[in-house]
C-alpha cells in the first residue's frame, strides 16, 4: 500500500508540471491578445475582434467534431440565428426592446435548442449523411433569414446590437470578445479534460468498446450539442455587433468552411490547435490582400492537404513527446499481486447464467439452447473451433446481439438483451477479439474511459470544473495509474496507444475493463497474439482477478493456458454444447479431442 | 397550373435523380459519396453555356465537349480526393477529401466564370408552355441514361465487371479484374451521367456557381431516401422530391417547401436510416 502512495505522490508533482506546460501557450496567445492595442491600429482591432468571436463558436464545434468525430459542417446556421435572435431583441421590432446583456444569454438558449435540432441525426445517420444534415439545415436557414421579412428585414437587414459603454468603442468591445473567448476555452477545456471529453473521443474512435464500458452516446452528445449550439448563437450575437448591419449574405456557407477547417487543420481532439487554426485562418486573407477573393479556394487546399499529408493537424506537429522512440525491448511485467489494493472484493455470490439461449444469422444457428454458468471468483473457458459460436455468445452477454430464445440472469434478475450500454452498470465488463483501443488518446486515458460510470460529477460540474468532477478526475487518474501497475504498463502511461504493440493493447483492455471492478468479466481471446511468456503472466494475471471474487469468461484457442487454468470449461461446435466440465474431464473427452483437440 | 406543377416538377426531379445517379455511381466502385456530384451537375451547365454561347460552337459539339470536360473532373475526383483516402475508408477521409475538391470547384467555378447565372443556349427550339424543351430535355435525358446505364451494367462485359466490383470488391480482384481501372472508369462515367444531369438542365437552371451545391442537397435527398447504391430508388425518388417541391413552391411559397423536404429528409432517415429501398447493411462487433 505504502509503495503505491508513493507513487501517487511522485506522479502529482510531474502531473503539475505537465499541466504547467501545457498552459503556457495558452498564456502566450492571451498576453499577445492582451498587447495588440498597444501596438496597433483599429484596423487590427477589427481582426482581432472576428478572431475572437469565431473562436467562441469554434471552442464548442471543437467538442462536436475535433472530440466527438461528428462532421457538422453547416454551424453558420447556428451563428445566423444567434446573430438575429440578439439583433431582433434588442432592436424590438417583435417584442419589446431586451437590453443587450439579456439577448445574449436569450440567443444561448435558442441556439442551445437548435443546436440539439441539429445534431439529433446524428445519433442514427453517419458521416457524410450528417455532414449532408447539417448543410441542408444551413440552406434552410439562410432562405427563412432571407424570406421572414417582417422579422429580419429580409435582404435589407437589421442593425446589429450596440453594447453599452465601455464596450462601445472597437477596442472596449475586442477586450469584451477577448474574454468570452478566454471563458469559453475555459469552460471547453474542462469538458475536453474531464471524463465526458475523453467519453467523447471514446464514441469517436472505438464505439463498440465506449458501449460496452457504460458509456450512452445519446446523452453524451445531446450535452455537447446543447453547449455547442449556445456558444455558437452568442458568437453570432457578437457578431452582429461587429457587423453593425446584418443581412443573409453575412452568413455564407464559407464561414462554416472556415469553422470546420480550422478545427481539422489544429488537429483532432485538441484545444490549443483549433485556437490556433482559428487565428491562422482569420488573419490569412488579411496578411495576403490579393488572395482575398480565393480566401475560400484557399481554405479548401488547406483541407485537402491537411486530409492527404498530414491527418493529425497542427496538434499532431507541436506533440513532441510522442516523438521520442520508445524502448524497443520493453516488456510487460504485470504484478497481479498490487491488484489487492485497487480493485474492491467483488461482494455478490450472484453467478451469470444463461439458458436456452438461441440466435440464428439468417438460416445460421450461431448458438443453438446454450446453458452456460460463470459463478464469481470461478474462470470460465469457453472453447471450441472457429465459427462455433464463441464470440458470439460473448456478444449476447455484452448485449450487442439479441438473443431469439432462452435468457441470461444475475443471479435473480434477468438481464434485459440489447442494450450493450447497460451492462457495464451490472458489473460486467469485456475485452475484445481485436483490442478496440482508442490510438490518440494516451494509454492512461485508455484506461481512465473504463471508469467513466463510475464519476459522480454532472456535465455542468465538469463544464465549471467544480470540486465533485476534480475529484472524479483524481480518483480516476489515480485508479487507472494503479491499474497500469498491476498489468505491467505504466511506464508507458503518457504515450498515445497507437504507438504500443499488439500484445500491450491487450493488456490494456484488461485493465480498462478493471475499472469498473468487474463482477464478471468477458476476455476475447486475450492470449491471441502474445508470445509465450507474455501468456504466462497473463495466465498469473487472470488467476489473479479471479481471487477478487470476479468471475471470468475466457475465450481461447490456446488449449495449454485453458487447461491449466480453468475451474470449467465447456466446449462449443456448430453453437451447440459439446461438453462440458472440468478441464480434466475435456482433456479425455473422445468427441472434444476428435473434433477439436486433435490427438 | 396543375399541368405546370407537373411539367416543372418532372424537369427538376428528373435532374434531380440524374445527380443521384452520379453519386450511386461514384459509390458503386469506391464505397465513397462524393460531394463532388452536385458540382458536375453545376459545371455541365456551365461548360455547356461556355463552349456554345460563349464560343460559339454548335450544339452537337459544345455538348460533346461538355461531357469530355466533365469525364475528365470526375477522374480528378478519383485521382485527388478518393484513392489517397481510399485506404483509410473507416476513418470517412473521403467526406472531407471530396468536400475540399468540391469546395474548389465551386471557388474556381464562382471567380472565372462569375457569381451571375448565365443564361443557356436553347438547344433545339422546340415547343412552348408546359411542353417547351427546358421541361422535357431533362426527363428525356433521364429516361435515356438510364437506359443506356441498364444497357451497359446487363449487356456489356464492362458493365458487368462494374457490378462485380460494386457486389464484392475482394472477390472481383481476386477473379483478376483491374479494379484500379474500373474505379478510373467509373468515376470518368460518373462525370459524364452528372454532366448530362446539367447540361439537360441548363435552361432551367441556367449556368450558376451556386447551383452545384444546391444539387449536391437535391441529387443526395432522393440517394439517400431510395437506399445507397439504387438507381431505381433514386429515379423514383428524385421525380416524387421534384413534383413535391415544386407543388410545395406554386402552393406555399419557395421556403416552405425547402423547409418540407428538409423535414421529410430528416424524418425519414431518423426512421430507415438505410433508405426505403435500401438494405441495413454491416455487423459491429
Amino acid at each position: 500500500m505504502t509503495a503505491v502512495a508513493a507513487t501517487v505522490a511522485r506522479n502529482e508533482t510531474t502531473e503539475w508540471r505537465a499541466i504547467l506546460l501545457r498552459l503556457v501557450p495558452f498564456a502566450l496567445i492571451a498576453a499577445a491578445a492582451m498587447i495588440l492595442p498597444f501596438v496597433s491600429n483599429d484596423y487590427w482591432a477589427l481582426i482581432g475582434t472576428r478572431a475572437a468571436i469565431y473562436w467562441v463558436l469554434v471552442s464548442g464545434l471543437n467538442l462536436i467534431v475535433g472530440f466527438a468525430g461528428h462532421l457538422a459542417i453547416g454551424y453558420v446556421a447556428l451563428l445566423t440565428l444567434g446573430a438575429y435572435t440578439t439583433s431582433v431583441l434588442v432592436a424590438g421590432n417583435v417584442m419589446p426592446e431586451v437590453p443587450v446583456f439579456a439577448a445574449l444569454p436569450i440567443a444561448g438558449l435558442v441556439g442551445a435548442i437548435f443546436g440539439v435540432v441539429v445534431g439529433l441525426p446524428a445519433l442514427r445517420l453517419r458521416t457524410f449523411y450528417f455532414a449532408m444534415s447539417t448543410r441542408g439545415f444551413a440552406t434552410i436557414v439562410a432562405q427563412i433569414a432571407l424570406a421572414w421579412q417582417s422579422v429580419t428585414g429580409g435582404g435589407i437587414g437589421i442593425a446589429g446590437p450596440e453594447f453599452p459603454a465601455p464596450f462601445n468603442t472597437a477596442w472596449g468591445f475586442y477586450y469584451l470578445c477577448v474574454a468570452f473567448a478566454a471563458l469559453c476555452t475555459w469552460l471547453s477545456a474542462n469538458v475536453a479534460h474531464s471524463r465526458f471529453g475523453r467519453a467523447l473521443i471514446a464514441i469517436r474512435d472505438a464505439e463498440v468498446a465506449a458501449e460496452a464500458t457504460g458509456i450512452s452516446k445519446p446523452r453524451m452528445l445531446i450535452a455537447i450539442f446543447l453547449f455547442a449550439g449556445a456558444l455558437a448563437a452568442v458568437a453570432g450575437g457578437l457578431f452582429a455587433t461587429l457587423q453593425t448591419y446584418i443581412t443573409p449574405d453575412a452568413f455564407t456557407f464559407d464561414l462554416s468552411v472556415l469553422f470546420f477547417i480550422a478545427i481539422l487543420i489544429g488537429g483532432r481532439g485538441s484545444i490549443l490547435g483549433p485556437m490556433l487554426g482559428t487565428i491562422i485562418l482569420t488573419i490569412l486573407p488579411e496578411v495576403a490582400a490579393p488572395l482575398a477573393a480565393w480566401s475560400t479556394f484557399l481554405y479548401a487546399v488547406l483541407l485537402l492537404v491537411i486530409v492527404l499529408a498530414m491527418p493529425g493537424g497542427i496538434a499532431a506537429l507541436l506533440d513532441f513527446r510522442n516523438r521520442r522512440p520508445l524502448a524497443s525491448n520493453r516488456a510487460i511485467v504485470p504484478r497481479p499481486a498490487a491488484l489487492a489494493d485497487i480493485v474492491r472484493k467483488s461482494a455478490g455470490e450472484k453467478s451469470l447464467s444463461l439458458r436456452g439461449l438461441t440466435l440464428s444469422f439468417g438460416n445460421v444457428r450461431a448458438i443453438d439452447n446454450l446453458d452456460l454458468d460463470v459463478k464469481p471468483g470461478e474462470i470460465h473457458g469457453l472453447i471450441g473451433p472457429n465459427g462455433s459460436g464463441k464470440t458470439t455468445t460473448l456478444n449476447v452477454i455484452s448485449g450487442y446481439y439479441v438473443a431469439r430464445a432462452g435468457t441470461i440472469t444475475l443471479g435473480e434478475d434477468v438481464l434485459a438483451q440489447g442494450l450493450p450500454a447497460l451492462r457495464a452498470r451490472h458489473g460486467i465488463g469485456r475485452t475484445f477479439q481485436t483490442p478496440r483501443v482508442i490510438g490518440e488518446a494516451s494509454v492512461l486515458q485508455n484506461v481512465m474511459i473504463g471508469g467513466t460510470i463510475e464519476g459522480q460529477a454532472t456535465f455542468i460540474e465538469a463544464l465549471l470544473a467544480l470540486p465533485r468532477n476534480r475529484r472524479d478526475e483524481r480518483m480516476l487518474t489515480d485508479k487507472a495509474r494503479a491499474l497500469l501497475g498491476v498489468v505491467g504498463l505504466e511506464a508507458l502511461a503518457e504515450v498515445r496507444a497507437d504507438r504500443l504493440q499488439h500484445s500491450e493493447l491487450r493488456f490494456i483492455e484488461i485493465a480498462r475493463a478493471l475499472m469498473l471492478d468487474p463482477d464478471f468479466l468477458l476476455l476475447d481471446e486475450p492470449a491471441a497474439g502474445l508470445s509465450n511468456q507474455e501468456i504466462e503472466r497473463l495466465a498469473a494475471l487472470i488467476i489473479a482477478i479471479s481471487r477478487r471474487g470476479t468471475g471470468l469468461l475466457l475465450v481461447e484457442h490456446h488449449a495449454d493456458l485453458i487447461f491449466d487454468i480453468c475451474d470449467s470449461v465447456t466446449v462449443l461446435n456448430l453453437g451447440r454444447i459439446l461438453a462440458a466440465g472440468t478441464p480434466a474431464e475435456i482433456r479425455t473427452h473422445k468427441e472434444v479431442v476428435s473434433a477439436y483437440l486433435g490427438g | 397550373m396543375f399541368a405546370s406543377i407537373i411539367a416543372s416538377g418532372l424537369a427538376a426531379g428528373a435532374i434531380y435523380a440524374l445527380v443521384g445517379v452520379t453519386y450511386n455511381t461514384m459509390f458503386s466502385t469506391s464505397r465513397v459519396m462524393s460531394f463532388t456530384a452536385g458540382q458536375l451537375a453545376m459545371l455541365g451547365g456551365v461548360f455547356g453555356s461556355l463552349f456554345t454561347l460563349k464560343l460559339g460552337m454548335p450544339v452537337l459539339a459544345g455538348f460533346v465537349l461538355t461531357l469530355i470536360g466533365c469525364a475528365i473532373i470526375g477522374i480528378i475526383t478519383e485521382f485527388v480526393a478518393v484513392r489517397p483516402v481510399l485506404k483509410s475508408l473507416d476513418q470517412h477521409l473521403y467526406v472531407l477529401s471530396t468536400l475540399a475538391l468540391a469546395l474548389m470547384i465551386q471557388q474556381v467555378a464562382a471567380i472565372k466564370w462569375g457569381t451571375e447565372p448565365q443564361p443557356f443556349p436553347r438547344l433545339i427550339g422546340l415547343g412552348n408552355g408546359v411542353w417547351d424543351e427546358k421541361f422535357w430535355l431533362p426527363v428525356l435525358a433521364c429516361a435515356v441514361t438510364i437506359i443506356a446505364l441498364e444497357y451497359l451494367y446487363r449487356r456489356t462485359l464492362v458493365g458487368r465487371a462494374f457490378i462485380a466490383i460494386a457486389e464484392d470488391n475482394f472477390a472481383a480482384r481476386a477473379l483478376g479484374l483491374p479494379e484500379r481501372g474500373l474505379r478510373i472508369a467509373s468515376y470518368a462515367l460518373a462525370g459524364m451521367v452528372g454532366g448530362i444531369a446539367g447540361y439537360s438542365g441548363g435552361e432551367l437552371l441556367l449556368a450558376f456557381f451556386a447551383n452545384g451545391a444546391l444539387l449536391n442537397f437535391y441529387g443526395f435527398v432522393p440517394v439517400a431516401l431510395g437506399g445507397l447504391g439504387s438507381n431505381r430508388g433514386a429515379v423514383i425518388g428524385g421525380l416524387a422530391l421534384g413534383l413535391f417541391q415544386q407543388a410545395a413552391n406554386f402552393l406555399v411559397g419557395g421556403i416552405f417547401s425547402s423547409v418540407a423536404v428538409f423535414a421529410l429528409f430528416i424524418v425519414v432517415l431518423l426512421a430507415k436510416p438505410q433508405g426505403l429501398f435500401g438494405f441495413s447493411t454491416a455487423r459491429r462487433v
